[in-house]
């Protein structure tokens, strides 16, 4: 009876989680272009999907942005994390707290702060604007995912590493990088994640003529979304599942390799 | 007990210089190469820098633009005109040419971010629009000196003619019992209170307390009868019959009566909202010239007949509306409806800052209701 209420409990949560974006996926394979009626299983969308090269530019600019800004602030966020474990368990809290604080702020704020910013610096709108935005927004999110892993390194093998005649930056590489890379890869996922789909950010910062999926296709509302749009979400979601799994296994897959 | 800090105090003055190095070249190198293509690529003859409401242009035509007169367009779209306001309004980028809708630019004008337009290098936007569309431009821009008319419509009632058992022709109609949980009202303030406002007879831009508390309490009044207040889902519920009656712009009427048969597009006896969209050359905007031309090159027939073939709403180009081939479109009563037929018919104005915090406080209480 328990086991029974608890399935119904999670299939439940599951339905309401996922049935949205079912229904989606569903009318992208409708050869009608309302939702009201079924005009048949078609690849049309799919097809045109690959010919509209507005959609495929805004695709190629989230990619490329979500790559870039995720790469950037993964670097910085770990170098930070690095500097942060260092430092005096006071100054360290504080330091997190800022860190923290924009994670949490409204995204509308750090969206329109962003913009008076680059106004007052003078800087042209596009997508150099974006990018320095997500790198900002991301920054957190790498620290959040590296600072525990840098809280469980065992500090003995480090030194071990030097008494053994190994140079600091070989240490760190040999030693320190391999511990922190399951931190780091998930902070890389998620910052990627979270840059793929901003809208509000990428709004109060984009330039002209430089779209990303997430304003492309808010600029349809008006006319209504069109079903190629449809297509590329159910894409979308599928590669985010995908990297979603990746992210959840990897770290597990590692300590699982360094306990045998 | 030396270890706890141990790769800060050690490691990090070596690494300063390996790491951080490459990660400031990336970032700056990024920065400014991406910042700086932006702008590089200008056709032979300039740019001119286009703001429109997405999906309302056949891209075909901006590329036939460019080949002709060699200036690049640089386009770039909004969804609301009340997200395009302070995205014009804040100058991060100077935007040459806009698209709002009447009252925003009636608001635009109040100030004084719009440029006067010279119609001596726009021959097109005189010789090709319709005197009409002019004359109902004046309720948003007396003088007709700061706009191009570019797409326009009107508000009816579309309903399915096999859910009635009458023919809908009075806004009165969506107050009728026989209706309850059949009608949808549209989400927004200004088009929910026009509907009622039509209905006592009053202006749809009045500011009078007195009738907007009247109009207030018709809403009210009506709210239980109305299965939703909606946006653009009235298309999709109507197509698919699951009301009887809705509030609809003209420009998805066509759609949905190509979708499903039944439905009917009537424009009520007490009058509606003639809305109008239209070009507007913004006071700063860098390219000034090119932006005429393009003005221009849109009011052409042939041009404005293909943006009218792929947005589907009415165009105010009379020359283009006779090039349309197929003669139920062209002399269809949805698509060009003849203006003088109807009385009441307005257009919607900027009511002011005050204005519109009364109209948002009644359209509270109705929601709340």
């Amino acid at each position: 009876m328990k086991i029974a209420a608890k399935k119904i409990y999670i299939a439940l949560i599951v339905l309401f989680l996922y049935a949205p974006i079912g229904t989606l996926m569903v009318l992208s394979f409708n050869a009608s272009k309302t939702r009201a009626k079924w005009g048949g299983f078609t690849f049309k969308w799919y097809i045109d999907l690959f010919h509209n090269e507005e959609i495929l530019g805004a695709l190629l600019n989230t990619l490329l942005i979500a790559f870039l800004s995720a790469l950037a602030a993964t670097v910085i966020g770990t170098i930070a994390s690095i500097a942060m474990n260092g430092m005096k368990r006071r100054t360290k809290s504080v330091m997190m707290g800022i860190t923290n604080i924009p994670m949490l702020n409204a995204e509308i704020v750090t969206g329109i702060s962003l913009m008076l910013l680059y106004i007052s610096l003078g800087l042209k709108f596009g997508i150099g604007t974006i990018l320095l935005s997500h790198i900002t927004f991301n920054i957190p999110y790498v620290i959040l995912s590296v600072m525990p892993r840098m809280k469980q390194l065992n500090p003995s093998t480090y030194e071990a590493a030097l008494d053994l005649g190994a140079s600091h930056v070989t240490a760190f590489y040999k030693v320190v990088l391999p511990d922190l890379l399951p931190g780091i890869l998930s902070g890389f996922l998620m910052a990627f994640t979270m840059s793929l789909d901003d809208f509000i950010i990428t709004h109060f910062t984009k330039g002209v003529g430089v779209d990303t999926l997430s304003t492309k296709i808010y600029t349809e509302v008006k006319k209504g979304i069109k079903p190629e749009m449809y297509a590329l979400s159910t894409l979308i979601f599928v590669t985010v599942l995908i990297l979603l799994v990746l992210v959840n296994r990897s770290p597990e897959k590692r300590t699982r390799k360094y306990e045998s | 007990m030396i270890g706890r800090s141990f790769v800060v105090r050690k490691g990090l003055p070596d690494m300063k210089k390996r790491t951080l190095c490459p990660i400031y070249i990336l970032i700056l190198v990024l920065t400014f190469m991406l910042t700086g293509c932006a702008s590089s690529d200008n056709g032979a003859n300039g740019q001119v820098i286009v703001y429109n409401w997405g999906e309302y242009i056949d891209p075909e035509t901006l590329d036939m633009f460019e080949e002709e007169t060699g200036i690049k367009v640089v386009y770039d779209e909004y969804e609301t005109n009340e997200s395009m306001y302070p995205k014009v309004e804040s100058g991060a980028v100077a935007y040459d040419i806009a698209c709002p809708s009447d009252y925003m630019i009636s608001r635009m004008i109040q100030n004084g971010m719009l440029a006067e337009i010279n119609y001596n290098n726009i021959p097109n936007a005189k010789a090709n629009i319709g005197a009409q569309y002019y004359e109902q431009s004046k309720g948003f821009d007396p003088e007709n000196k700061y706009s191009v008319p570019y797409c326009w419509g009107t508000v009816g009632i579309l309903y399915n003619q096999t859910m009635v058992d009458e023919p809908i022709t009075s806004w009165a109609q969506l107050w009728d019992e026989k209706y309850a949980d059949n009608i949808l009202m549209q989400d927004s303030v200004r088009d929910a209170f026009m509907v009622a406002e039509k209905l006592n007879g009053f202006s749809m831009n009045t500011l009078d307390t007195d009738e907007l508390h009247v109009v207030m309490n018709s809403l009210i009044e009506q709210k239980p009868l109305v299965q939703a207040y909606v946006v653009d889902q009235v298309r999709d519920k109507m197509i698919g019959e699951e009301a009887a009656i809705g509030v609809i712009y003209s420009g998805e009427a066509i759609y949905t009566q190509q979708e499903n048969s039944n439905l009917v597009y009537a424009i009520p006896e007490e009058g509606t909202n003639v809305w109008i969209d239209s070009w507007v050359i913004l006071k700063n905007a860098p390219n000034k010239e090119n932006a005429e031309k393009f003005i221009n090159f849109m009011c052409r027939s042939d041009i404005a007949l293909m943006n009218f073939e792929y947005i589907t709403y009415s165009t105010p180009n009379t020359a283009a509306r006779e090039l349309i081939e197929d003669e139920a479109i062209r002399n269809s009563e949805i698509a060009f409806p003849d203006l003088s037929q109807y009385d009441n018919l307005e257009t919607f104005v900027y009511l002011g800052e005050e204005g519109d915090t009364l109209y948002n406080e009644l359209w509270k209480e109705v929601k709340a209701y």
